[in-house]
């Protein structure tokens, strides 16, 4: 298992032909995506392309799913909702779930350890200082930026190597959307992967490895970093940016 | 001897302190329906006959087994406690997520059930259960006789209710429980597991009721309607408190308690009707009770 994971082919998230449902309706059809452990994938697209919802899948919070979801080499299509974090993946949503009724410190110390390697409280409170100076408020007293870094540093705490962000800049400005950046570049580097739903793409361009590209519950495209400036065209098409 | 209002002093102090026991059986009581409403959303009709079970655990261990009070406190709770997460586990999860009314309903059924069948085994006149030997008697407190059973009453549901809070507001598994209540959902995708959550929410709030029966056993006739008396009082203290606060259960059942007693010395006539007049008040003012956070 050690080699697997140090390989840096080794596909962390191998998603194939899911399908997704809420109730009757049918939003997912037949994605199939790779992410290989350290990489930063984006899931582009418009509202309503099944992006959020694809994240939503892999966490088995959908009303029904099939096809496969392979997490760090273990099939997780029937897996019950609260073993699939245990597999080492940290979910942060787009609503950021952070808690009223708990202070900064408890919605930080909340999720349980899911693999050894997570960062400390200290480094946690280092990274982000004014999680540190506001620790005994309640987590929803915070400004909109703040609770962001909490609902980040909340799974990073955890030793999750899989990370699904979702929307994590959203009606933020544009000095804490910065901060955000400089995060996930460290993260990064200490080789966590990442697969990050993103509206802002001037945002995620820099930070990626490759992109996919959704319509309609499908994957439309892939593209590579390399392969960005070519795609200029197509992407504008299809976000309206 | 010092009147108050007219009142002797020893009267009225007597009053209160009956009051006072009253309010820790409606503090134990609501404290398990509000854990139990905040995580279920379940409002457990089948609370005053679980607390009815409570007693009846303690009276026939006694008869047939020879387990004492003591024992009794702490095993009562125990099996009635793991009879509401059988209850949970495979009654109260095939309607998870349906409307309110459903879980309504099957309480309510269960509720009778129970207490049904236990008229047909005991019939409704009920049984006196003796007081522990350890606190039989009492002091003379030279105002007033203080009763020892009594006073541990008080002392032991104060010290459970506290625990109970403590526990929940200050500790790792109580912050569970408390994001549980706002978003299962994101709980179970950090890894925690909900459904056994929830079983044994329901359990230690089924375990805090059959406790109440226990400590209730020596001083209430231990009968199968005894449950049923209550629960209406404590539904009422509940809404006052505010639905699923944990210290409005507690401290509203104390309060409310008192002032019973209370009126049972100014105005008896209105002494078992005041808790409802207080909920119209609160209700009017504060929609969703004492301690509740509106909505």
């Amino acid at each position: 298992m050690t080699s697997l994971h140090t390989n840096p082919d080794f596909e962390q998230l191998r998603i194939s032909d899911l399908h997704a449902f809420y109730g009757e309706s049918h939003i997912l059809h037949g994605i199939d995506m790779r992410v290989r452990r350290g990489e930063l994938v984006t899931l582009l697209g418009r509202n309503g392309a099944g992006r959020t919802t694809t994240l939503r899948a892999i966490m088995n919070l959908v009303g029904r799913r099939t096809g496969s979801i392979m997490i760090n080499g273990n099939e997780t299509i029937g897996s019950a909702a609260h073993l699939i974090p245990r597999l080492g993946v940290g979910y942060c949503p787009e609503e950021r779930g952070i808690f009223a009724s708990l202070n900064v410190e408890e919605n930080l110390l909340l999720p349980p350890t899911v693999r050894s390697g997570g960062m400390s409280l200290d480094e946690i409170y280092a990274m982000f200082p004014n999680l540190y100076e506001r620790r005994f408020s309640q987590g929803t007293r915070l400004s909109g930026g703040e609770q962001q870094m909490l609902a980040m540093a909340r799974i990073l705490r955890t030793g999750a190597n899989l990370l699904l962000l979702d929307e994590i800049t959203e009606g933020l400005a544009p000095v804490i959307v910065q901060k955000l950046g400089e995060v996930l570049l460290k993260l990064k580097d200490k080789g966590l992967t990442i697969v990050l739903v993103e509206q802002n793409f001037r945002f995620a361009a820099p930070l990626a490895d490759r992109h996919y590209l959704m319509e309609h519950g499908q994957i439309v495209e892939e593209i590579s970093a390399a392969q960005l400036p070519a795609k200029k065209e197509l992407l504008n098409a299809c976000l309206g940016v | 001897m010092t009147l108050i209002f007219g009142i002797p002093l020893g009267v009225l102090l007597g009053q209160l302190l009956l009051g006072l026991i009253n309010g820790a059986f409606y503090a134990l009581l609501s404290l398990g329906l509000a854990i139990i409403f905040g995580l279920l959303r379940i409002i457990n009709f089948a609370h005053g006959a679980l607390y009815m079970l409570g007693a009846f655990a303690a009276l026939l261990g006694l008869q047939h087994l020879g387990v004492n009070y003591w024992m009794a406190l702490v095993l009562s709770p125990l099996v009635v406690g793991a009879l509401g997460m059988a209850i949970e586990r495979h009654l109260l999860r095939r309607i998870a997520g349906e409307d309110h009314l459903y879980g309504l309903l099957l309480t309510f059924g269960l509720a009778l059930i129970l207490e049904g069948g236990f008229v047909k085994l005991f019939g409704v006149s009920g049984a006196s259960y003796p007081t522990p030997d350890l606190l039989k008697g009492g002091v003379n407190l030279g105002f007033m006789f203080l009763p020892g059973y009594r006073a541990w009453v008080v002392v032991a549901a104060l010290v459970v209710c506290f625990a109970t809070w403590f526990m929940i507001e200050r500790t790792r598994l109580g912050s569970y429980l408390r994001a549980g209540t706002e978003n299962p959902k994101l709980m179970q995708a950090f890894g925690i597991n909900v459904p056994l959550l929830i079983t044994l929410t329901y359990g230690y709030g089924v375990a805090l009721a059959a406790f109440a029966g226990v400590l209730a056993a020596p001083i209430y006739p231990v009968s199968p309607t005894m449950g049923a008396n209550l629960l209406i009082v404590v539904f009422a203290v509940v809404v006052i408190g505010g639905m699923g606060s944990i210290m409005g259960a507690i401290v509203t059942g104390l309060a409310m308690g008192l002032i019973e007693g209370l009126t049972k010395v100014f105005y008896p006539q209105a002494a078992s009707t005041v808790v409802f007049l207080v909920m119209v008040i609160v209700l009017l003012f504060r929609p969703a009770g004492l301690f509740g956070k509106e909505a």
